[in-house]
C-alpha cells in the first residue's frame, strides 16, 4: 500500500451462506490506471465490484478509498466519493429521455432540495452536449432512452458514468452485445478515459481485453490468480489451466 | 418522441381542463345544491388522488394506508369546528364529552381553537406523520408488496385506535361537523356548502399546479428512477429515503387537506375514512383514470365518485360489481388507464383494427420519423 494507490483491496472475504464468493481478495489499483479483469463464470468478479460499490459488505477485510474505508458505507455515499459504476446489462432510465438521464448523473449537489428549487447549472448543460457529441448521441437528446438500441443503451450508460466525473470508474462487461465495430470504439473510449481517471474493466472477450492493452488481473474462485501484462498472463500455466486453455468458453 | 406527439398530449390535457373549469363554473347555477355537494365531495377526493398518483404513479409506492392521512385531516377540522361551537354545552367543550363524563378538555384539543394553528395543522400534521412512517419503512428498505401490507396495517392500527377513543374523540361515532358554526353560520347550511365548493373547485387546481410543479424537471426526474431502477438511483449518488420520504409526506399532505373538505361536506368525520376498502378505491380511482398522469387522477375520483352515486341510486347494491369490473378492465385492458391511453397510441390502435387508419409497417424507430408525415 502507498499513497499512490486510489483503492487497496485488503483480504477480501465475502461468504454468502458458507459459499465463498470472495476469498481473501487482495487488489492494489493506482491513480490513473486501467485495469482489466477477467475470470471464468462464478470467480466473483461481480461481487468484486458490489464490494467496493457498497451492495455486498464484506464478511472480512478492508476497502480503502483515497485514504478512506468504504467497508459499510451507504451506495450512495460511496457514489459521492467518487465511485461510478456501470452495470453489466445496461442499466439506463428507459421512460427518460437521454438528456434527462445525462441531467441526472451530471447533476451536483444531489440534494433534493437543490433539484426541486434551481434549474441545471450552465456548464453541466455544456458537459451534457459534450457527452453526447462523444457518444454519438446528439441526434437522439430527447428520444425516450427505451428506445435506443442496445449498443446505444450501452453507450449512453458510459457517458452517465462519465458525467458522475468519479474518480473509479468500475465498467462491468461494456462490450456484451455490441458489434465488432461499437467494441473497437468502446476500446478506444475507455482507454482515453484512463489517465485522468482510473477504470476498472470486467469483462470476458479476450480481444477487447488486449485491445484495451493494459494490466490484467485473473480472478478465479474468489481470489487473484494472476496479475499483469496480457503476455504475461497468457502464458502462466495456472490461468491456461483455468481459464484460457478451456476449448470454448 | 416526436414534436407533433408532444403538442397532441398537450391538445388532449388542455381540452380535458376546459371541460373541467367549465363543469365547476356551471356547476352551481346548473346542479341543486344536493348534487353541487355531491361534486364538491368528489371534487375533494381528487386532491388525495393526486397524492397517490405522485407516490403510486410517478415513484412506484403503492401505498393502501392514504385514509390514515386523510382522516387524520378531517379530524383536525372537524375538531376545530366542534371546539369553537360548544359554548352553549356544559364546561363550554363539545356535547359528546358529556355522554361520557368527561369534564375537561383533552389537552391536544386546546390548539384547535385557533383557526390558524387549525389551518397549519390540517395539512403538516398528516403529512409529519407520513413523513415518519415513511421515513421507517423507507430506511429499512422495505419496498414492493412489503411496503403496500405494512401501510395497511398501519391503516387498521389508526382505525382501531380511533375506534375505541370515545372519551377523546368520541370513538366510532365520529365528530359532526354540519350543526357547528363557521364566520357566523351554520357549516351545513346552503350559503356554506355553495362555498366550500367553490373552495374545494379552487384547492383541486391549485394541487394540481402543485403537484405539476413537483413532478417537472429534475426531482420528478428521480423519482420516476426510483420507480423503475431504485439501486441505480442509489449507485449515481442519491439517496432514495429522502425523496421517497418527501413525495410520501407531501401525499400525506395532500390528503389531509382532502380529508378536512371531505369532512366539512359531508358533515361528519369518522373512523369510518379509515376502513380498508376506502383507501383502496382511493388506488382504483388513480389507476382507471391513469397513472403518472395527474390529471387522470382528477378525473377518475369524480367520475368514479359520481358513478358510484348514480348508479347507487338507480340500481342499489350493483356498484360492487361495476366497480370491481371497472378495475378488472384497467388491469387487463388498459393498464395506462383510460387517460394514459388516450395520451398513448390507444385510439390509433383502435382505429387501424377497423381498418380506419393504415398501419404503420416499420420498427419503432423508424416510425416516430413516419408519424411526422402521417399525422395531421
Amino acid at each position: 500500500m502507498n499513497n499512490k494507490d486510489l483503492l487497496n483491496l485488503i483480504d477480501i472475504t465475502v461468504s454468502f451462506e458458507g459459499f465463498l464468493a470472495l476469498n481473501k481478495l487482495n487488489l492494489n489499483l493506482k491513480k490513473g490506471e486501467l485495469r482489466a479483469v477477467i475470470g471464468p463464470n462464478g470467480a466473483g468478479k461481480t461481487t468484486f465490484l458490489d464490494v467496493i460499490t457498497g451492495k455486498v459488505k464484506p464478511t472480512n477485510g478492508e476497502v480503502i478509498f483515497k485514504g478512506k474505508s468504504l467497508v459499510g458505507r451507504k451506495e450512495h455515499k460511496i457514489a459521492r466519493l467518487g465511485v461510478g459504476r456501470k452495470f453489466q446489462s445496461p442499466r439506463i432510465f428507459e421512460n427518460l429521455t437521454v438528456k434527462e438521464n445525462l441531467e441526472i448523473s451530471v447533476t451536483t449537489p444531489k440534494s433534493p432540495l437543490n433539484l426541486i428549487n434551481k434549474s441545471i447549472k450552465d456548464e453541466q448543460l455544456h458537459e451534457i452536449d459534450r457527452l453526447m457529441k462523444i457518444v454519438n448521441l446528439a441526434k437522439k437528446v430527447n428520444s425516450k432512452a427505451g428506445s435506443l438500441s442496445h449498443g446505444q443503451k450501452q453507450w449512453l450508460e458510459i457517458a452517465m458514468l462519465v458525467g458522475q466525473k468519479p474518480d473509479l470508474m468500475l465498467v462491468d462487461e461494456p462490450v456484451a452485445g455490441l458489434t465488432d465495430e461499437e467494441t473497437d470504439l468502446t476500446a478506444d473510449l475507455l482507454k482515453s478515459l484512463s489517465g485522468e481517471n482510473t477504470v476498472v474493466v470486467i469483462d470476458h472477450d479476450m480481444e477487447f481485453i488486449r485491445r484495451l492493452d493494459s494490466n490484467v488481473s485473473v480472478l478465479n474462485q474468489g481470489t487473484v490468480l494472476c496479475e499483469g501484462t496480457m503476455e504475461t498472463i497468457q502464458k502462466d500455466k495456472k490461468v491456461i489451466d483455468v481459464y484460457l486453455g478451456r476449448p470454448e468458453d | 418522441m416526436s414534436l407533433s406527439k408532444i403538442k397532441f398530449d398537450k391538445k388532449i390535457v388542455l381540452s380535458f381542463w376546459i371541460i373541467l373549469i367549465a363543469l365547476i363554473i356551471a356547476a352551481p347555477t346548473l346542479l341543486p345544491v344536493f348534487r353541487l355537494n355531491l361534486l364538491g365531495r368528489y371534487l375533494s377526493l381528487s386532491i388525495v388522488a393526486l397524492g397517490v398518483d405522485l407516490i403510486w404513479g410517478f415513484t412506484g409506492l403503492l401505498s393502501l394506508g392514504q385514509g390514515i392521512f386523510f382522516a387524520l385531516g378531517g379530524y383536525c377540522a372537524a375538531m376545530y369546528l366542534q371546539i369553537t361551537s360548544s359554548s352553549e354545552f356544559p364546561n363550554n367543550i363539545p356535547e359528546f364529552f358529556a355522554l361520557y363524563g368527561v369534564e375537561k378538555l383533552p389537552f391536544f384539543w386546546e390548539p384547535f381553537r385557533s383557526p390558524v394553528f387549525t389551518f397549519f395543522a390540517i395539512w403538516i400534521i398528516p403529512a409529519l406523520v407520513a413523513g415518519l412512517i415513511g421515513f421507517l419503512v423507507f430506511r429499512n428498505r422495505i419496498k414492493g408488496v412489503y411496503f403496500s401490507i405494512l401501510t395497511q396495517a398501519s391503516l387498521l392500527v389508526f382505525f382501531n385506535f380511533f375506534n375505541g377513543q370515545q372519551k377523546l374523540i368520541n370513538g366510532t361515532n365520529g365528530l359532526k361537523t354540519d350543526v357547528t358554526q363557521l364566520f357566523g353560520q351554520m357549516v351545513g347550511s346552503e350559503s356554506m356548502q355553495r362555498l366550500f365548493f367553490w373552495i374545494t373547485a379552487f384547492l383541486v387546481i391549485a394541487a394540481w399546479f402543485f403537484a405539476k410543479w413537483v413532478v417537472k424537471g429534475r426531482f420528478g426526474n428521480i423519482l420516476i428512477g426510483i420507480r423503475d431502477d431504485e439501486p441505480r438511483v442509489r449507485f449515481t449518488g442519491y439517496n432514495p429515503v429522502i425523496f421517497k420520504t418527501i413525495i410520501f409526506s407531501i401525499a400525506g399532505g395532500l390528503a389531509g387537506i382532502s380529508g378536512a373538505l371531505y369532512t366539512v361536506q359531508s358533515g361528519i368525520v369518522s373512523p369510518q375514512f379509515m376502513t380498508v376498502p376506502f383507501s383502496i378505491e382511493m388506488v382504483i380511482w388513480v389507476a382507471v383514470g391513469g397513472r403518472g398522469t395527474l390529471l387522470g387522477a382528477i378525473l377518475g375520483a369524480v367520475f368514479i365518485n359520481y358513478a358510484k352515486s348514480l348508479v347507487s341510486e338507480a340500481l342499489p347494491a350493483s356498484w360492487m360489481f361495476i366497480q370491481g369490473g371497472l378495475f378488472i378492465l384497467v388491469v387487463t385492458a388498459l393498464p395506462e388507464g383510460v387517460l394514459g391511453w388516450i395520451q398513448g397510441d390507444g385510439p390509433r390502435n383502435l382505429l387501424q383494427k377497423f381498418g380506419l387508419r393504415r398501419k404503420i409497417e416499420t420498427y419503432p424507430s423508424l416510425e416516430v420519423n413516419n408519424k411526422e408525415g402521417n399525422n395531421e
